[in-house]
């Protein structure tokens, strides 16, 4: 009975404190783990913002919110501060959302890169990535000349072990002799760390710099050690113009635009969102010349082909380190599989961290 | 030329009253950094220091934000009033949320009301021991406190990636690097429902008591205040010097410790690797603008959390950068220093002609 009380109660409370603040637009607010200028994950988020705004709705944005004990204040402020929409766009907010989403069921949130929705005002969306992994391990396959490729990954979670499975199966199939080395360095954004595993790989021999971690510091490393490498998140091209082949580009900016009009329109839904190359969620930077015309061509078609559906990551046979079967021979994996993506496939040298 | 000379009578009230300059100070320089980025500064402002303290919610967000800067900043009160330099409260903190963390693991899924109470007494406990690590090797081994506190930090917030990543993370938790949620009953209970502020503020005011009776009230107090006056008064007094140093390590250890369990087991509810925004460095700006008073502390600690809120309602409502509360916090702390500076020494501008001078 009290409980019931005091739930009114500062239901109340927080409805005159905001009612002053809150107004009749329609506003988007938008949660960034890092700085709007970090040139790789918030840097593409905060573009999709752009685009919104360009699109004529009104956005507000909070940089560099800490996963910890803040971002649920944060998400809160928005929503009783007349935000229709939020995007959290990290994982770390999920928890927070789905907590906040609870006491604003008529404000929608989107949540990136999680998998839980507790409430139905809440939505998840991530890339296929992974389709911009095997056009890279494609690439790195063909340029290599030490059939070594360097690795820079993150943290072990599905996510990161599906990018480099990608790379590795697309690597293997036009060399077949390519070896997959992997740094893992345990942190999104840390361009010391970075700096010091892309050299590490190089002294191991690997002609080739791949990163699944969100700073400048791989490829600028990659370019003064004339290695080749691959931009990360957006298109890093101008950071190490001679090293960088192409970039993994996240375009969020079609997805937030659609969602934005979606919910002022009162057409929102929720939904599990995964796109890919099709859809425009992951772009492609422009294909470095030294590639050579014929291979930018391959690259080209390849790239329409995972789009169209008609290549998938993906495709059977596919064996494990230990050589037991993943993926049959002609079938494809499906979504349930790669979401939860744990081993790696044959070829990548070294074992998951537990 | 400029002639600097040390002041013999400087009032204790006066003392106690430039940390209110400091803060206006800030503001003002505040309003005017907001200017020049082409703000209206009293609308700038007002969003900074009012808004996120206008209603029931913001207010005891600032409570909540509040606690674990107090928390920290009365325990190295402890340790500054003493002469002692302990830099690492964040390495506390994260050890002693390790420790506590490590607890509540363990008591994964069990029920019972005794193991709170066992979590918070291993946070404390945690945060204890890592601080005697500088002070033993302060008082054996001649170490400098400030350098091995500073670097026992990054061992800390290491061994807290490798326990979440490795051996603790969340079986269910596709290798995410954080733990599982703790059980219900490791948890702080909350003080209102639908709000976040948790018992924690308990534990920071019973500490705030309990130092100012120890500091005011007891021999050990005492021993604190002269080896922080004169160490060679201290030693000539016949303290034990080596006691008292692990001593107030311990409890600055201890504080630092309860404010990371505290975190863990109110607002997070699990251990990953941001628990804690960098506490216990800005704990340090806390307990010098409090004065290393315990009252002080409490009021301090408000004054800092309140940057930390408005930083955000600010970008919320104004687009103002967030990083502005990082300038508000250091402007706190060189306004205090500076009218310290004022405070204890006097400035004479002397002429520079010869036959003016008078010395």
């Amino acid at each position: 009975m009290y409980k019931n009380f005091f739930r009114y109660l500062i239901s109340a409370i927080f409805l005159l404190g905001f009612s002053v603040n809150s107004n009749a637009d329609f506003k988007v607010g938008f949660v960034y783990v890092g700085p709007t200028g970090d040139h790789g994950w918030t840097f593409q988020h905060h573009e999709g913002r752009n685009a919104v705004e360009a699109a004529g709705i009104k956005t507000t944005f909070v940089e560099s919110v800490p996963e910890g004990a803040d971002a649920e204040r944060v998400i809160r402020q928005l929503a009783q501060s007349g935000h229709d929409l939020i995007f959290t766009t990290s994982f770390g907010y999920m928890d927070p959302t789905n907590k906040v989403a609870k006491d604003f069921p008529n404000v929608k949130f989107e949540h990136a890169t999680g998998y839980k929705r507790e409430h139905s005002n809440v939505s998840t969306y991530s890339a296929r990535f992974y389709e911009g992994r095997t056009l890279l391990g494609h690439i790195a396959g063909k340029m290599t000349k030490t059939n070594t490729i360097g690795y820079i990954a993150s943290f072990p979670i599905p996510e990161v072990i599906r990018g480099i499975n990608a790379m590795t199966l697309a690597a293997q199939k036009v060399n077949p002799n390519i070896k997959t080395k992997i740094v893992w360095v345990f942190t999104w954004y840390d361009p010391g760390k970075e700096a010091e595993a892309a050299q590490a790989l190089i002294d191991q021999g690997a002609d080739v710099i791949m990163q699944h971690t969100d700073s400048t510091a791989p490829v600028q490393t990659a370019e003064k050690a004339g290695v080749w490498s691959f931009g990360q998140a957006s298109d890093m091209q101008r950071f190490a113009p001679k090293s960088i082949l192409t970039s993994i580009i996240d375009d969020w900016a079609p997805y937030y635009v659609e969602r934005a009009i979606a919910a002022r329109d009162g057409t929102w839904n929720q939904q599990d969102t995964w796109h890919g190359l099709k859809e425009g969620m992951v772009a492609m930077g422009p294909y470095n010349s030294a590639m050579g015309a014929d291979l930018v061509k391959e690259v080209e078609q390849l790239q329409k082909d995972l789009a169209s559906g008609k290549v998938h990551s993906f495709t059977g046979p596919i064996y494990d380190q230990k050589g037991n079967i993943l993926v049959a021979e002609g079938k494809v994996a499906d979504d349930g599989m790669l979401a939860g993506m744990s081993v790696y496939v044959k070829g990548v040298e070294g074992d998951i961290p537990k | 030329m400029i002639k600097i000379e040390k002041r013999n009578d400087v009032p204790m009230a006066l003392y106690f009253f430039t940390p209110f300059i400091a803060i206006v100070l800030t503001i003002l320089g505040g309003g005017i950094i907001f200017y020049i980025l082409g703000f209206n500064p009293i609308e700038a402002l007002k969003f900074y220091f009012i808004t996120p303290i206008s209603n029931l919610y913001g207010f005891s967000e600032l409570l909540l934000k509040a606690t674990p800067l107090c928390l920290i900043a009365i325990g190295l009160s402890f340790c500054f009033k003493s002469n002692n330099w302990n830099i690492g409260a964040e390495g506390q903190l994260t050890f002693g949320a390790i420790v506590g963390g490590g607890v509540a693991l363990l008591f994964y899924n069990q029920e019972g009301f005794y193991i709170l109470p066992l979590v918070i007494l291993a946070g404390a406990i945690g945060g204890m021991i890592f601080a005697l690590i500088p002070a033993v090797l302060k008082t054996y081994f001649n170490t400098n406190e400030i350098l091995v506190s500073l670097m026992l930090v990054y061992v800390s917030k290491l061994l807290l990636d490798y326990l979440v990543v490795g051996p603790w993370s969340n079986p269910e938790g596709f290798n995410f690097p954080e733990t599982r949620q703790f059980s219900e009953s490791s948890r702080m209970p909350l003080l209102f429902e639908g709000l976040r502020i948790h018992a924690g503020i308990f534990l920071a005011l019973a500490a705030v008591m309990l130092s100012w009776f120890i500091l005011y009230k007891t021999y050990l107090g005492f021993q604190i205040k002269v080896s922080g006056l004169s160490l060679k008064t201290a030693k000539y007094a016949g303290f034990k010097g080596k006691t008292m140093i692990l001593v107030v390590f311990m409890i600055s250890g201890a504080c630092a410790g309860l404010a990371g369990v505290g975190e863990i087991t109110g607002p997070i509810g699990q251990l990953h690797r941001m628990i804690s925004p960098d506490y216990g460095f800005t704990a340090i700006i806390v307990a010098f603008l409090g004065r290393l008073n315990p009252f002080g502390i409490i009021f301090a600690s408000l004054v800092v959390a309140l940057t930390y809120l408005g930083a955000e309602t600010a970008q919320i409502f104004l687009q103002i950068p967030k990083y502005t509360g990082q300038v508000f916090q250091g402007m706190i702390l060189f306004f205090l220093l500076a009218s310290d500076y004022l405070l204890f020494f006097k400035v004479k501008i002397l002429s520079l002609k010869k036959n003016e001078l008078r010395h």
